[in-house]
């Protein structure tokens, strides 16, 4: 059954994309197209563009993306052990509660780094 | 044990078919009514009245007219990420949809890891954003989709937390398998008020709402990350939109409300009740609140939430456990 499960997630997928495509099918018939250089000149509020968009940009969104992929990656393993907690019983709860503290530290180390601030 | 498989693909077309119309016209065309409506009701104006009775047909005849406008792509663009961010964001809002149930049976498919399957749907919208704001190569678009990587992925925790501290109550991931949970037990918004709490922020934060909708802030970022897009592309960014608001509402419903359960109306009507009673939370919240400043927000996922919320597995834990 696992496999028919998987391919209603596939077949949402393909169909999906079929259907959200189609409107752009319909543009493509109906809309006129007269592309102009004015026209397809980037916006920036109505004056001339100077230079790319594709520039550096502020380092600290980077940074946040790399701590979320440490946190992410530990937070998955909260999901296989919440199914079984109940069978599991205090066991589970002692292990869970030191994977949970090593987190809360990792946590607070990247605190105290300045990892979390924006400023 | 055989499977038909003819059958089977041919049911999973048609669901897909069916889910895709429902969201068009449930979430996007009627949530984009409702949200002018109330908007005009809270702020003591009419709202749009002209088009239709009342108004009904207004996102219709906005529909037709932008199925008549011209595609601009703009020359500096990278064309093939430009065009495919669009079908990202919708599929991805669509993806959303396979594990809510809405009634006894009515559910697309009962996947045994429901919630983590839903946990990573609603985060590929990201990814669409992401492409969208990055491809446009434009700075307002750029900076939109970077803004929204940051919050989207600093609010995934806090939503993540919320769903394990539900996973926990029930001992399952299956949607279908929580809410039987909560008809024998109880709704679980009476046990894991605060997962709740912390889901509902996080919720918000994830589909870019106020007070979190730093990533298309109009009045700082023109339109954010889709301030390049024309006519049916920026709306199937709208349909995404909706839809995974209005997939957040109904997951909302399935894990704490209590699902399709209720006295007396059938279930279908108990689901839709509670699912509309959060959009309009949702759109309540957007008319009346101001939007966060960045680091503000940062902070709230990263100071509060997420440490209140892995303390609140904690607590759950030890409650289950002696």
């Amino acid at each position: 059954m696992l496999l028919v499960d998987w391919l209603y997630v596939g077949v949402f997928v393909a169909v999906g994309l079929v259907m959200a495509a189609l409107p752009l099918g319909i543009v493509w018939l109906l809309a006129p197209q007269f592309p102009q250089a004015q026209k397809r000149l980037t916006y920036e509020s109505g004056v001339v563009p100077f230079g790319q968009a594709w520039a550096q940009f502020n380092v600290r969104y980077y940074l946040f993306a790399l701590v979320f992929v440490i946190f992410d990656v530990e937070v998955i393993y909260l999901y296989p052990w919440a199914i079984v907690f109940q069978r599991l019983g205090k066991f589970a709860f002692v292990e869970m509660l030191i994977f949970l503290i090593i987190l809360l530290i990792g946590l607070a180390y990247a605190w105290r780094k300045g990892a979390l601030e924006w400023a | 044990m055989g499977v038909n498989w003819p059958l089977e693909i041919g049911r999973a077309i048609a669901l897909t078919v069916v889910m895709f119309t429902f969201l068009a016209v449930v979430t996007a065309m009627l949530g984009v009514l409702l949200e002018r409506k109330i908007g005009g009701w809270i702020q003591s104006r009419l709202g749009p009245k002209h088009v239709g009775p009342q108004g009904l047909l207004q996102t219709v005849a906005d529909t037709i007219k932008l199925l008549q406008k011209e595609h601009i792509t703009p020359q500096a663009a990278d064309v093939v990420i430009f065009n495919a961010a669009p079908l990202i964001v919708a599929v991805a809002g669509l993806m959303d949809w396979l594990v809510i149930p809405f009634a006894p049976g009515a559910i697309v498919r009962d996947l045994n890891i429901g919630i983590l399957f839903f946990a990573a749907m609603a985060s590929m919208t990201v990814i669409g954003i992401l492409a969208g704001g990055f491809a446009s190569n434009n700075k307002y678009a750029l900076l939109g989709g970077l803004r929204s990587a940051a919050q989207m992925v600093s609010y995934e925790l806090p939503l993540a937390v919320g769903l394990i501290a539900v996973a926990m109550e029930a001992g399952t991931l299956s949607t279908v398998g929580i809410v039987n949970a909560q008809i024998r037990n109880g709704w679980y918004i009476l046990y894991q008020l605060p997962a709740f709490v912390i889901f509902m922020i996080a919720a918000t934060a994830e589909v870019n709402r106020v007070p979190f909708d730093l990533p298309e802030a109009e009045s700082e970022l023109v339109a954010g990350y889709f301030s390049e897009y024309t006519g049916m592309r920026f709306a199937l960014f709208q349909l995404g939109e909706y839809a995974e608001m209005f997939a957040m509402a109904a997951l909302a419903t399935t894990l704490f409300l209590g699902g399709w359960s209720g006295p007396i109306l059938p279930p279908v009507v108990w689901f839709f009740i509670k699912m509309y009673a959060i959009v309009f939370f949702f759109m309540w919240m957007r008319w009346t609140y101001p939007r966060l400043r960045l680091d503000q927000l940062l902070n709230l996922s990263w100071k509060l939430l997420l440490p209140a919320g892995l303390l609140w597995i904690l607590i759950t834990g030890y409650r289950i456990a002696f």
